[in-house]
């Protein structure tokens, strides 16, 4: 592999790691934050219980966004320092005003949140969690501005003196059509993320404790299922709704690629040559990098022309090969198609995959309805069919990533078709090589090999964390004046190792022991 | 421009503020961090002394992903130099920041002993590697590195011996000195009863190798790279090691940690004013020196830049201010019988 090569792999394997974590993170603090709302508002120890279970799955996971995300931060200058001496007027902005306006927020209140259950008031605790929950959602809107300035160039012009992209319109930039529809696309698939990780856990749950407390000969309604019961219904709300919303706004998105990439959109259908009303196709088989190979073996008619135009027919699409010829003519010599294959059923992954957590969504509601809980052989379907879903979404959302990515190839930055003829703006574009870092390939390989083993390890310890967490199950304390200030995580207080004589002071609390917090309560 | 005042030489300061930021905070937490195998003797004792830092560190560490983000706005030149040109260094200030921000975050979601050992050595690996690299690196662009005429900087092996010499080792010794002190005079600010005596006896020793170790990098850079108007910055740095040497053996806690404060932000002013006007520069030719003329980004960005961080900036610093202010209570490794209520009581501000 050449250091384009490799330099490419590491961003896309430490990028895509990142968004494993991050969709988590964005749908999980506004839904904790809401159970914590349910809590304050209705003093029902059941949401207290939710909040805190799932609270701790969001604390694990959250360490991994900040720490794969400090790699992201740094990763543009030591890998593609050349795109960021072209670009870095313009995109350095939503960056650091990532950092400002969101990063600091979210840390800083996590912390007091994390620490402050007995510190603060409840109204001001609960105000913590808000706060969180709209900064990782901030992040997104910045980071996904910066991107979509990468996929169409806006608010800026050339300046040949420097050689570089240079910054005109702020407001343009962060009104930019393409991030205007996909930020609330990708919070839409972190939310789909996240109600899908809540229902599953949640089905799974309640069918394990409801057949344990059979075999005991109780009812099942303790303590712990109880605070599975209204994350159902949560996670059940969640999903339905994010389904929708990825429906609508991935409609608008493809709307808008069909005009801004249209190679993009090409290779998403392995569309090789300029048709009138081509099928939408569900399988093919074939290599797809050599187009004529491809067989369409089911298809769909009218699906193509509605994504593109919203209209059932009439509309005209463009082939790979046309576009192929007419970039030659624009930009030079040189292959400008993407990865066919990858894009084409990157493309049908992410659509495909959403189907398990609406199934989920629809199989959970009937199977629970006026407070059932399966134990028998719909039992056995239900926790089977939450823990398949469960990792759909992630992989769901990486294939968009990868499609939205590597269909833009062999550019980083893609010309602004708008800006055709247009001296002062045509010339903002860049391949691929002209923006990589020049540095000589055994140090890319080894950050490549150390960031994808260390990750690795990372990912084994992250799956193990949050598997314990969940097998542990909520709390069964009412309120932060019974657990202590609800230090630390329920998993803790469940592993039973400890002897409280010895149990140390436990890391969040701060330093007062647990009575010296009860006393604070009423502060 | 921004009332008469360049904005090249605004963003370069605010960068330097950014970093002055990012080691007046982190540093404490970096010397808890080291702290910790001295210190903590028992699990009660660990816990406390990563609980001192436990709500902040994160905020802490946001101040260095906003001053790369910075560079990258403000001077995106500068940013792709130095992390390109800087790349196995930051790697391994990455992988640093990875282990010791896992371990804390995760330390406590497990209750073995073993998990907690692994933990520990994480934070503590980290808390050593990061001031390390750092001052290798920030004292070796100090001194010169070969940037060509295209003010770029090769990565490759060759370029090694221009990152280690006595001057960029001393740098990153005195990095690491001078936050362990930083972080033996915040223990004691944020402790109370055991622990905070035992960090008591420990004022000699580390107070001694700070100075050492402080004072000669301090002077070097003065006498080396320094300007005239740095001799004072270099002399608030002297005064504050030394100033926060006599608190801590005075057990005036406030003070020694203002004192152990003042001198981490005129080490950074030492350098950066020691550095300016150039970003990095060229041990080759001066010529083809990295500037903050020929590394800015354009007028119309700073300007943008300059609104917005002057609106946010000051709400971060007034609501992380708050955070220390809500958990300012003293925390005690002492078991609860013994004297919690008591130990309570004193506020840093009493102090
Ligand atoms: C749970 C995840 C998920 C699901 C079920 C969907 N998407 Fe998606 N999609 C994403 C998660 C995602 C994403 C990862 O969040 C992307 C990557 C970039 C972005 O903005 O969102 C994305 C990108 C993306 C793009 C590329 C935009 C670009 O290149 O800039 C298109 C055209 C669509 N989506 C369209 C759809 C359609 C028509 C869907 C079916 C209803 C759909 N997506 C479901
Ligand atoms: C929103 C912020 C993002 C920015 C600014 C960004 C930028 C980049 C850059 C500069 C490259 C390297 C050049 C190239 O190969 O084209 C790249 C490649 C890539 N990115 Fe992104 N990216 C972002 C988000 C993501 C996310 C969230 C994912 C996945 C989850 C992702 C997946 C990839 C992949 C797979 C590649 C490799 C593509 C290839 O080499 O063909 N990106 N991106
Ligand atoms: C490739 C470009 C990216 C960069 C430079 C980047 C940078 C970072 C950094 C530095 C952090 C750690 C913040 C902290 O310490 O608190 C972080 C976390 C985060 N990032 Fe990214 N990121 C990128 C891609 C993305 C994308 C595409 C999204 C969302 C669509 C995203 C959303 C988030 C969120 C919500 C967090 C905070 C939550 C968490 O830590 O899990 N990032 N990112």
């Amino acid at each position: 592999m050449d250091l384009v090569d490799i330099s490419r792999w590491q961003f896309g394997i430490t990028t895509v790691y990142h968004f494993i974590f991050v969709p988590l993170t964005i749908g999980l603090a506004p839904i904790v934050a809401f159970m914590q709302t349910m809590w304050v508002v209705t003093d029902n120890p059941r949401w207290y219980r939710a909040t805190r279970f799932f609270g701790t799955v969001f604390l694990v996971n959250f360490a991994m966004g900040v720490v794969t995300g400090i790699v992201q931060e740094f990763q543009f200058g030591m890998n593609w320092s050349e795109f960021s001496r072209t670009v870095g007027d313009v995109f350095g902005g939503p960056l650091a005003l990532e950092g400002l306006a969101a990063f600091f927020l979210e840390s800083t209140f996590l912390g007091l949140w994390i620490f402050g259950w007995t510190r603060l008031p409840r109204w001001l605790h609960l105000t913590c969690i808000w706060i969180v929950a709209v900064a990782v959602n901030l992040s997104a809107y910045f980071i996904i501005v910066a991107n979509s300035f990468m996929q169409h160039p806006v608010g800026a012009e050339w300046n040949p003196e420097t050689g570089r992209a240079e910054l005109v319109d702020f407001g343009a930039l962060l009104t930019n059509n393409t991030a205007l529809a996909a930020f609330p696309h990708a919070v839409a698939g972190s939310f789909l993320t996240a109600g899908t990780f809540v229902l599953g856990v949640a089905c799974w749950s309640m069918v394990r404790e409801a057949r344990r407390a059979a075999q005991a000969g109780e009812g099942s309604h303790d303590a712990r299922t109880s605070a599975h019961r209204p994350a159902l219904l949560v996670g059940i709300v969640t999903v339905v709704i994010a389904s929708f919303g990825l429906f609508f706004t991935g409609d608008t998105q493809a709307k808008l690629m069909f005009q801004q990439q249209p190679m993009k959109m090409a290779s998403a259908e392995s569309l090789c040559h300029t048709e009138t009303d081509p099928m939408f196709s569900v399988l093919t088989v074939g290599t797809h990098n050599n187009c004529d190979s491809v067989m369409h073996l089911i298809e769909v008619p009218f699906v193509l022309p509605f994504l593109a135009e919203g209209k059932f027919s009439g509309v005209t699409l463009e082939g790979v090969q046309d576009l192929q010829a007419k970039s030659q003519e624009m930009y030079g010599p040189g292959n400008y198609a993407p990865n066919l294959f990858v894009t084409y059923w990157s493309f049908r992954a992410m659509i495909g995959l959403m189907a398990f957590s609406f199934l989920l969504a629809v199989v959970a509601w009937w199977f629970t309805r006026k407070g059932r809980i399966p134990t028998g052989r719909r039992g056995t379907w239900l926790s089977t069919l939450a823990l398949v879903s469960l990792p759909m979404p992630f992989l769901a959302n990486s294939a968009g990533w990868i499609f939205t990515e590597m269909g833009r190839q062999p550019w980083v930055v893609h010309p602004n078709p708008e800006s055709r003829g247009d001296p002062r703006t045509e010339q903002i574009r860049l391949l691929v090589d002209m923006g990589v870092s020049d540095h000589a390939t055994w140090t890319v390989w080894t950050t490549l090999i150390g960031f994808t083993l260390v990750y690795g390890a990372l990912f084994v310890v992250w799956f193990w964390l949050i598997r314990k967490t969940v097998l542990a199950g909520p709390p069964t304390s009412d309120g932060p004046a019974d657990d202590g200030g609800g230090y630390g995580s329920p998993a803790d207080a469940d592993s039973g190792a400890s002897d409280s004589a010895e149990a140390p002071v436990s890391f969040t609390s701060s330093g007062t022991s647990a009575a010296d917090d009860r006393k604070d309560e009423g502060r | 421009m921004i009332f008469g005042i360049e904005l090249e030489v605004l963003w370069f300061v605010l960068v330097a503020v950014l970093f002055a930021g990012y080691f007046l905070l982190e540093g404490f937490d970096f010397g808890i961090g080291m702290l910790l195998p001295i210190l903590g003797k028992d699990e009660r004792r660990r816990s406390a002394i990563i609980t001192t830092i436990g709500p902040v560190w994160d905020g802490n560490e946001v101040w260095l992903i906003v001053a790369g983000g910075a560079m990258f706005a403000a001077f995106p030149e500068w940013y792709a130099t130095m992390f390109s040109g800087l790349y196995l260094g930051l790697f391994g200030i990455i992988l640093a920041l990875i282990f010791r921000a896992v371990a804390l975050e995760w330390r406590s979601k497990v209750n073995t002993d073993r998990w907690r050992r692994w933990c520990d050595a994480g934070i503590i690996a980290g808390s050593v590697a990061t001031p390390l690299i750092w001052g290798i690196a920030i004292s070796s662009m100090l001194a010169g590195l070969p940037l060509d005429s295209e003010q770029r900087l090769s990565s490759g092996a060759g370029t090694l011996v221009h990152f280690v010499h006595p001057y960029s080792l001393l740098g990153g010794v005195a990095f690491t000195l001078v936050f362990l002190l930083h972080g033996l005079a915040f223990l004691r600010l944020k402790t109370t009863g055991t622990l905070r005596e035992e960090a008591a006896r420990l004022t000699p020793i580390v107070g001694g190798l700070a100075a050492v170790a402080g004072a000669a990098f301090v002077l070097w850079t003065q006498i080396a790279h320094g300007k005239d108007w740095t001799w004072a910055v270099a002399a608030l740095a002297l005064v504050g090691v030394l100033g926060g040497i006599a608190a801590l053996a005075g057990h005036r806690d406030g003070i020694a940690f203002t004192a152990t404060s003042i001198a981490t932000l005129a080490v950074t002013a030492l350098i950066f004013g020691s550095m300016y006007p150039n970003l990095m520069p060229s041990s080759v030719d001066p010529a083809f020196s990295l500037t903050i003329h020929n590394g800015a980004s354009s007028e119309y960005t700073l300007t943008i830049l300059t609104w917005t961080a002057a609106v946010i900036t000051p709400l971060v610093i007034l609501y992380q201010g708050w955070t220390y202010w809500v958990f300012s209570k003293r925390i005690s490794a002492d078991p609860v019988a013994l004297g919690a209520p008591a130990s309570t009581e004193g506020s840093p501000e009493k102090a």
